[in-house]
């Protein structure tokens, strides 16, 4: 059973223009397993994301979920299928309260089958959902419209978001950058239980050193090329990896 | 002595979204009497005026329908420039129903709502991957083109139009029938917009993108909304049809495009009483300018102007606000 891998990549690549992206990306995700995608800024990291989800259509290469081709599919149908992703730059319904954004989620037609074709209290679940990854109940800050909030909670309001899709595999893009060390430390036991429940996960990462600490794999990207992979110590002890984000010596 | 000036809601002593204890009276009106007020003042107002504002007042139901439907597209992410789409197509198909067929209006209307709306959507269709502007320009062109179609092939009477068709039996009906239908789209579609479905539609509107996001087919959803929007122009459409006894070009005009999006604007885009409320100024204004003549629509260009810098939130909003808030002195502490 565990054989076949959950999420494969085939020599996945995109060219906009003459500019080569993500060039031949190949890796395979068991379940259960933490995969982290680390490079520098402008290396192909949120554009392999968008091809894994169909927010952009691969120039060649495969993506394979669970024995099925999902290269082609609409985001909604990859998203239906168990696969959810935060975006870098968070994307919450502004004019909505931070619980109200939560409706739209629930609203998703993979909630209501998995929970056998009834969707329940909505707001209740929302609510739920948002204290699980830190919306403290009774500071009232569930209710307080997204505008408002600073931008730790609107990160866990895109987790949480995420969450109550029910994935199988959840894509965090960059979901650390932008908050303290004290934030961060607050949420990677969210991530750490999501593992333990068997979730799979992929993080973009800058934040390397909370990275490594909870990811069973490592991929470094550079010009939209896999150059590294490995457990955390090897692709840092790579010496195409210490080039590509120090510099060269000469 | 400083002072400044506090804002303080009104009080309701236990109030959430959908829970509230009724303690009074008072409180009770003070619900109660911002959902009394259209209903007692649609039944009462065909009762008061005279003949000639009775056909105000009808044309003021139909824009205000109208600009609910521009609302809903709104709300839903959509800018519509040509609402003359849906009010004209409803207008021919109720004609053509009517004049070749020989249906009664009672059938014609409320099948000509829902074939307009049907046919306006599948119109619409292809462009729904549009945004913003874009989708804006197509909207207004369509009307305009299907104008030139009738023109250029004389189906349908051509340039002359379908006359004599049948009329409803009597104004009164006409009236409260539009009437009935506005209150009906007034507190229907404003349940329905704050209900979840209505929370997806404007979530497309938010960001469209962070809706597929969560598995849901936006364009499936738009299709819904255009829909919805398209049959409530339809119905204005046919209404208007058996009203003048007549059907022709002029349904496509641009009048049935941009009033009801300026009723909107000053009325308060985003709520339907604030469509509404625009459409209960801007239609009335206009005839009682009809004396000044070619400066009429001079004066109604700065009338609009006027409220679009002085009020941008829309008169419903500033009323709705000063209603559920009041303001007080008091002094500051130093």
């Amino acid at each position: 059973m565990s054989d076949t891998p959950l999420l494969r990549v085939e020599a996945l690549s995109k060219a906009f223009g003459g500019v080569q992206a993500v060039n031949r990306v190949s890796f395979d995700l068991n379940k259960g397993e933490l995969l982290g995608i680390i490079g520098p800024n402008g290396s192909g990291k949120t554009t392999t994301v968008n091809l894994i989800t169909g927010f952009v259509k691969a120039t060649s290469g495969r993506v394979i979920f669970k024995d099925q081709d999902i290269t082609s599919l609409a985001p909604y149908k990859i998203v239906r299928l168990g696969i959810a992703r935060t975006f870098q730059m968070v994307k919450p319904f502004y004019q909505l309260p931070a619980f109200k954004n939560m409706i739209i989620p629930l609203y998703s037609p993979r909630v209501k089958s998995l929970a056998g074709g009834k969707y329940g209290d909505r707001n209740a679940v929302a609510l739920d959902l948002l204290e699980e990854v830190g919306f403290e109940r009774d500071a009232q800050v569930a209710y307080k419209v997204a505008s408002v909030l600073p931008q730790g909670y609107l990160k866990r309001l895109e987790l949480a978001k995420a969450i109550a899709l029910h994935p199988e595999l959840m894509i965090l893009d960059e979901l650390f950058s932008g908050l303290s060390l004290a934030e961060v430390a607050s949420i990677v036991p969210i991530i750490e239980k999501l593992l333990l429940e068997g979730k799979t996960i992929i993080m973009i990462e800058h934040r390397l050193k909370e990275l490594f600490k909870i990811a069973s794999q490592v991929i470094v990207l550079n010009f939209g090329r896999k150059i590294a992979e490995g457990s955390a110590k090897e692709v840092m002890e790579s010496d195409e990896v210490k080039k590509a984000y120090l510099g060269s010596e000469e | 002595m400083e002072k400044r000036r506090e804002r303080i809601d009104r009080g309701i002593k236990v109030r959430a979204e959908d829970i509230f204890a009724l303690c009074s009276w008072r409180e009770m009106l003070y619900l109660a009497a911002p959902r009394l007020l259209p209903v007692v003042g649609f039944i009462v107002l065909p009762m008061v005026l005279g003949p000639y504002w009775q056909r105000v007042l009808l044309s003021v139901a139909i824009f205000a329908l109208l600009a609910i439907s521009w609302d809903i597209l709104a709300q839903s992410g959509m800018v519509s420039l040509g609402q003359a789409l849906f009010f004209g197509m409803g207008a021919y198909c109720s004609g053509i129903l009517n004049h070749y067929f020989g249906m009664t209006p009672f059938l014609t209307i409320p099948l000509a709502a829902v074939m307009g709306g049907a046919l306006c959507t599948i119109l619409l269709i292809p462009v729904l991957r549009l945004r913003g502007v874009y989708f804006a320009m197509v909207t207004l062109i369509i009307p305009l083109m299907l104008e030139r179609v009738i023109e250029a092939t004389k189906i349908f009477g051509g340039t002359e139009g379908i006359s004599g068709l049948t009329p409803l039996p009597s104004t009164w009906l006409e009236l409260y029938i539009l009437l009935a239908a506005l209150l009906a789209a007034l507190f229907g579609f404003r349940r329905l917009m704050t209900s979840d479905y209505g929370l997806v539609l404007k979530g497309i509107q938010d960001n469209d993108r962070s809706v597929m996001n969560a598995g849901i087919n936006i364009y499936w959803f738009k299709i819904q909304a255009l829909f919805i929007a398209s049959v409530v122009g339809a119905f204005a459409g046919a209404m208007m049809t058996h009203v003048y006894r007549f059907v022709g070009m002029p349904v496509f005009a641009l009048d049935y495009s941009i009033l009801p999006i300026a009723a909107a604007m000053v009325g308060g885009a985003g709520s339907f009483a604030g469509a509404t409320l625009g459409a209960f100024i801007l239609v009335p204004l206009s005839e009682a300018l009809r004396a000044l003549g070619g400066l009429r629509i001079v004066f109604y260009g700065v009338f609009l102007v006027v409220f679009v810098v002085g009020l941008p939130e829309g008169i419903f909003h500033f009323v709705a606000r000063k209603y559920h808030q009041f303001e007080r002195w008091v002094e500051v502490e130093k």
